[in-house]
């Protein structure tokens, strides 16, 4: 026994070590940095909690936070809404083939770099794009416009790339968990008359609170951390209507050279992150027993 | 399930707007990159001569050729090297269950939720002491690293899964612990392992943040984070961006389609247990 836990520790090293460098380490860092005045270049100057404060002083970076909780809407709350309503048909579908055909393709956004689904989306909001040629073709000449450059627009407009990439992603996780559910539960309901609302309310939804549930989280972490989007759409702009923590951290650490600030502001989303989370975990595991 | 015309009806409908809409922005940008390169399109058009050469002056000009190696170049030491450690730390801990096991799969949880972007500002400071930065090694080892706890979480949960009953009775033939890894549970663990190549394959092709940050250079980063480079390049012409972001989107939508099934069910597999 004790041979094997010299061997199981010897196979557990690599991993042990690359972690605590590149991941415990940095965290360590940004901790440490998160306590100091810092340019980047000069001396560190402790200054305690003051960056903490300093960021709920900050108008811009509190926009990024209220924005970055704002886009949880699109980011979540769509998908998971439309993801529900088209797994209750795509189940339907008879033909095996174009049941398949369809998760498919409603599936394949998940798959693209985000930076890429970011650029075929800025194009769709351009002045010429899609969106406003759309409009344009049903008598909605007026209120055609650069979407991703208004201020009260752009937010939005973000946010519906978001839901494009996440709700054939939702989709197809809660088709896969409705195909779980017992059918004898739908034959009951049905006997009882009930129609397709009752039957979504009913049976559908308790049967996939555990797929709802890992669908909040994974959904909550992708809008807190939307970086990559908002990157190559907006960068934040107009002003701050689209700035998100990524961004912020981004440009404080390397383009304001306010280290300390930025680390402060990498470790407050984490804090963030775990908020939103922990009781979605705590509430989905303890109405499982 | 029995299924009234009603419901069939705006079922189809539903499920019919909803593919539009998911292949529209792609169809939008394969028109648009078939326009004469210095015209502005309109949204979606039937290019009355399409203009295949942009995705020459995009392969050429994009330096594509140059992107592709690196960006494989990183995926090839990346996921291999996940895959054996994440495999072999599982092992100690979900199977050989060593003394300090659940204290060492919880130090791993710890960094389960840890947002990319939380970890940026020291990785660069990090990398740079270490004489990296603007080396795909800048992005390599923090990669590898950031996709422990996830892999880690992954593998031991698949020795979990296996029976104590089959270790037990290697045991009783008389295999070392190595024969037993190498026999019983090697082959056993390819579906689970396969898998976890695939979610950390796309993971890795796809990654943007840690390239923008730690790689000035765009051409050596993975392909995802060089499109800040076409946008850079290519900003006034809006057939050329979208021909080279068509062009970087094909070899991940060619595996896809090859193994769908694979992709789907890895990828739903993978956020159930994150």
């Amino acid at each position: 026994m004790k041979r094997n836990n010299f061997l199981g520790a010897l196979i557990s090293m690599p991993a042990v070590l690359i972690y605590s460098l590149f991941v415990i380490y940095p965290l360590i860092s940004a901790f440490r940095f998160s306590l100091t005045d810092w340019d980047g270049i000069g001396e560190k100057k402790f200054i305690g909690l003051e960056n903490y404060i300093q960021i709920f002083q900050s108008p811009e970076l509190v926009a990024s936070i209220k924005n970055s909780l704002l886009l949880i809407v699109f980011f979540s709350v769509f998908p998971i809404f439309f993801g529900l309503l088209l797994a209750n048909f795509i189940v339907r579908i008879r033909t095996q083939r174009i049941r398949s055909i369809t998760q498919v393709v409603l599936f394949f956004p998940q798959i693209l770099p985000l930076a890429a689904s970011g650029i075929a989306w800025s194009w769709m909001y351009a002045k010429n794009g899609l969106i406003n040629q759309f409009l344009r073709a049903i008598g909605l000449e007026k209120i055609a416009q650069p979407w991703l450059a208004g201020f009260s627009t752009a937010l939005p407009a973000v946010g519906i790339i978001g839901a494009w990439v996440l709700t054939g992603f939702c989709a197809v996780l809660l088709a896969t968990g409705i195909s779980k559910i017992d059918s004898s539960l739908y034959e009951a309901a049905r006997i009882d008359g009930a129609n397709w609302w009752n039957e979504f309310r009913n049976v559908t939804i308790p049967g996939l609170r555990q797929e709802i549930s890992v669908l909040i989280t994974v959904t909550t972490i992708a809008a807190l951390s939307s970086f990559d989007i908002i990157y190559v759409t907006t960068l934040g702009g107009p002003g701050s209507s689209t700035l998100v923590p990524g961004i912020s951290i981004y440009r404080l650490a390397f383009t304001q050279s306010a280290v300390g600030l930025a680390s402060a502001f990498g470790i407050l989303l984490m804090v963030i992150v775990l908020l939103a989370i922990v009781p979605i975990q705590f509430y989905s595991r303890r109405s499982d027993q | 399930m029995i299924t009234t015309l009603s419901e069939k009806i705006i079922g189809r409908t539903l499920l019919i707007i909803a593919v539009i809409f998911t292949v529209m922005p792609i169809l939008s940008m394969f028109s648009a990159s078939l326009e004469p390169a210095d015209t502005t399109p309109l949204g979606l058009s039937w290019p009355k001569h399409p203009q295949w050469s942009n995705y020459k002056e995009a392969i050429s000009g994009g330096h594509v050729v140059e992107l592709m190696k690196s960006s494989i170049f990183i995926v090839l030491l990346v996921v291999p090297i996940t895959l054996l450690f994440a495999t072999m730390a599982g092992y100690a801990i979900g199977k050989m269950k060593i003394r300090g096991h659940s204290a060492l799969f919880f130090f791993f949880l710890l960094g389960l939720t840890i947002p990319f972007e939380s970890l940026i500002v020291p990785l660069y400071y990090q990398v740079d002491r270490l004489h990296l930065l603007n080396t795909q090694f800048a992005i390599v080892f923090p990669l590898i690293a950031l996709f422990m706890p996830f892999s880690i979480f992954w593998m031991r949960a698949h020795f979990l899964r296996i029976p104590s009953e089959i270790s037990e009775a290697a045991k009783v033939d008389g295999a070392s612990e190595f024969q037993e890894f190498r026999r019983i549970h090697m082959p056993l663990a390819i579906p689970s392992v396969s898998a976890l190549a695939v979610i950390i394959f796309i993971w890795t092709w796809n990654q943007f943040i840690l390239g923008v940050v730690l790689i000035d250079d765009p051409l050596k980063r993975t392909v995802a984070g060089a499109l800040t480079f076409f946008q850079g390049q290519y900003w006034i012409s809006i057939p050329l961006i979208s021909a080279s972001a068509l062009i970087i989107i094909t070899p991940s939508l060619i595996l896809f389609l090859i193994f769908q099934r694979k992709f789907i069910s890895s990828l739903l597999q993978g956020a159930i247990k994150a």
